[in-house]
């Protein structure tokens, strides 16, 4: 730990953005502006999460950081590892024992529970960017609770492919009154999101914005009252462990058009394995 | 100003720099009826659209709106969200070119359809449904409605927008130049729908013009304008007929007859 300030960040810094999740919880949904600092990872992998994490991190706490649902990819590994040599905390993959998880596109299939914080990792928090080109504008129609732009795109999309076409970054309303990005997660987990019982931060480092829900909050998936949001995954089973209820990754195996689905959330994946849980694909492994 | 004057501008004035746009107008708009302000270029007839519909503040001079509650408001006075409120719904803006008012990436139904969206329409089948039914209305043929504008004709454009400004059912509408830039038989065409409209809809409206047969063939009551003032006013056939100002006799001396 030599040479760094815990975690990473200098105090100063860490107060700033605490003061940004601060109001950021006060308005749910509402993007708050925050000093973000140049980090040493680049723009894209984590950087408004990471400085989130760094601000919320105590001597005690116990990391986990998922990418794509997975504990060991580049993204995951290399932010936890960060965090094990700038702040000596103990770092953990399993969803129950970690106290502050950092995610990037997925929110773990185990349920969180009140004593635990979620950091999102965000790209875009703007969720009207595609539709309405000008800040100045998205600001206006937010300040106005001026929505009608993004039914119009879901509009769009049932008048062209006769279902809303949007698979991640769903747009949600939150507490009734913030249009919000919920970052790239599957449209999947979005339900999660609802009166989830841990606190829910989002910080986008290119964007310089920080937005939270608090526990306990509403949050609502835009839809049409006669085309109700519906949540889609790949009509399979796990392949190793034989859950038909989570997320799947699909994995391409050889170059015959074979293909497995698999969790996307690993942890989840392994406590069921190590619970006895078998999918068809592991079964046939076995055989062999 | 009456107890039924639907909007009203008194002493509106605005320069801009060293150019006096609008000079001390007055003016009044009762329910269901149309008014046109005619002028020639430069002569302020935009900017006093602008100034009526809250888009552009005056120098001095008040605008007043009577809600259907009867209730009188300072237009320029309203705090933003009840002004975009009104402009969603009780107003309407027909633009000289369709495109500012129109979102080109965007199909003619849900062009159609997002008034209606902002004002809280949660159920496709219905938007859809009205949708149809106002593009029948402005005569574009229901499979059209999940072509992009950019597929539409000039003229095509100009109903389009019409029938997405009339959607919600709006008592007001300002009109500036609607069948500017447009050729002469298609205009003829979009004026018919334009009086047939507001005549069914007993929509009042604003509408500025520099074409004196436009001014004839749809407005009850006409405001000759010249350099920022309103320099006569009065019954459309009255004032075309029988001139007084002359400038009004030069305007109406000029439009050539075929």
């Amino acid at each position: 730990m030599n040479g760094y300030n815990f975690a990473y960040l200098d105090e100063q810094t860490k107060r700033m953005i605490r003061r940004a999740l601060l109001k950021a919880v006060a308005i749910p949904g509402h993007q708050v502006p925050f000093g973000s600092r140049e980090m040493p990872l680049p723009y894209g992998w984590g950087t408004g999460g990471i400085q989130v994490t760094a601000s919320v991190l105590g001597q005690d706490d116990v990391l986990k950081v998922i990418d794509q649902g997975a504990d060991d990819t580049t993204n995951a590994v290399s932010i936890r590892r960060f965090f094990a040599r700038t702040a000596g905390v103990r770092t953990t993959t399993h969803t129950a024992e970690a106290t502050l998880i950092q995610t990037r596109h997925r929110i773990p299939e185990t349920s969180l529970r009140d004593d635990q914080i979620i950091v999102y990792q965000v790209p875009q928090p703007e969720p009207l960017y595609r539709l309405e080109s000008s800040r100045a504008e998205t600001r206006r129609m937010h300040g106005l609770a001026d929505y009608g732009l993004m039914h119009v795109k879901l509009y769009e999309d049932i008048a062209r492919y006769g279902q809303v076409s949007i698979s991640y970054d769903y747009p949600v309303m939150v507490n009734q009154r913030y249009l919000m990005s919920p970052s790239p997660i599957p449209a999947f987990d979005n339900p999660k999101m609802h009166m989830m019982p841990a606190l829910q931060l989002f910080g986008a480092g290119r964007e310089k914005r920080i937005y939270a829900i608090p526990p306990y909050t509403e949050v609502h998936s835009l839809d049409f009252d006669d085309h109700p949001f519906r949540t889609i995954r790949a009509p399979h089973a796990c392949g190793l462990c034989g859950a038909d209820n989570v997320y799947l990754d699909e994995v391409v195996t050889d170059d015959r058009g074979g293909r497995l689905f698999v969790c996307s959330d690993t942890d989840h994946c392994a406590e069921r394995r190590a619970g006895g849980h078998v999918g068809a694909s592991a079964m046939q492994d076995a055989a062999e | 100003m009456t107890d039924e004057t639907l909007l009203s501008g008194r002493g509106l004035t605005l320069s801009f720099g060293s150019i006096p746009a609008l000079a001390g107008v007055d003016v009044d708009l009762w329910p269901g009826e149309l008014l046109a302000v005619v002028g020639e270029s430069g002569s302020g007839k935009t900017t006093l659209l602008n100034v009526l519909s809250g888009r552009l503040a005056p120098d001095a001079g008040a605008v007043w709106y009577r809600d259907p509650a009867g209730r009188l408001h300072d237009v320029h006075a309203m705090p933003a969200p009840a002004l975009r409120t009104l402009h969603r719904s009780d107003w309407g803006f027909v633009h000289q070119d369709p495109r500012q008012n129109l979102r080109m990436n965007v199909t003619a139904g849900g062009n159609v359809g997002e008034r209606l969206m902002a004002q809280g329409a949660r159920h496709y089948g219905d938007i859809r449904a009205q949708a149809l039914e106002w593009l029948r209305q402005v005569e574009i043929d229901a499979d059209r409605i999940d072509d992009l504008p950019r597929t539409f004709s000039g003229g095509m454009l100009q109903r389009l927008q019409i029938a997405r400004t009339l959607v919600t059912h709006p008592r007001l509408v300002f009109m500036d130049e609607p069948t500017g830039g447009l050729d002469v038989s298609v205009q003829a065409r979009l004026l018919d729908l334009i009086r047939t409209l507001v005549a069914r809809l007993s929509i009042a409206a604003v509408l500025v013009t520099h074409d004196i047969a436009v001014a004839r063939l749809l407005a009850h009551r006409i405001a000759v304008m010249q350099r920022g003032r309103v320099v006569e006013t009065g019954l459309t056939d009255q004032v075309l007929d029988d001139p007084q100002h002359p400038y009004t006799q030069l305007l109406v001396s000029s439009v050539l007859h075929a």
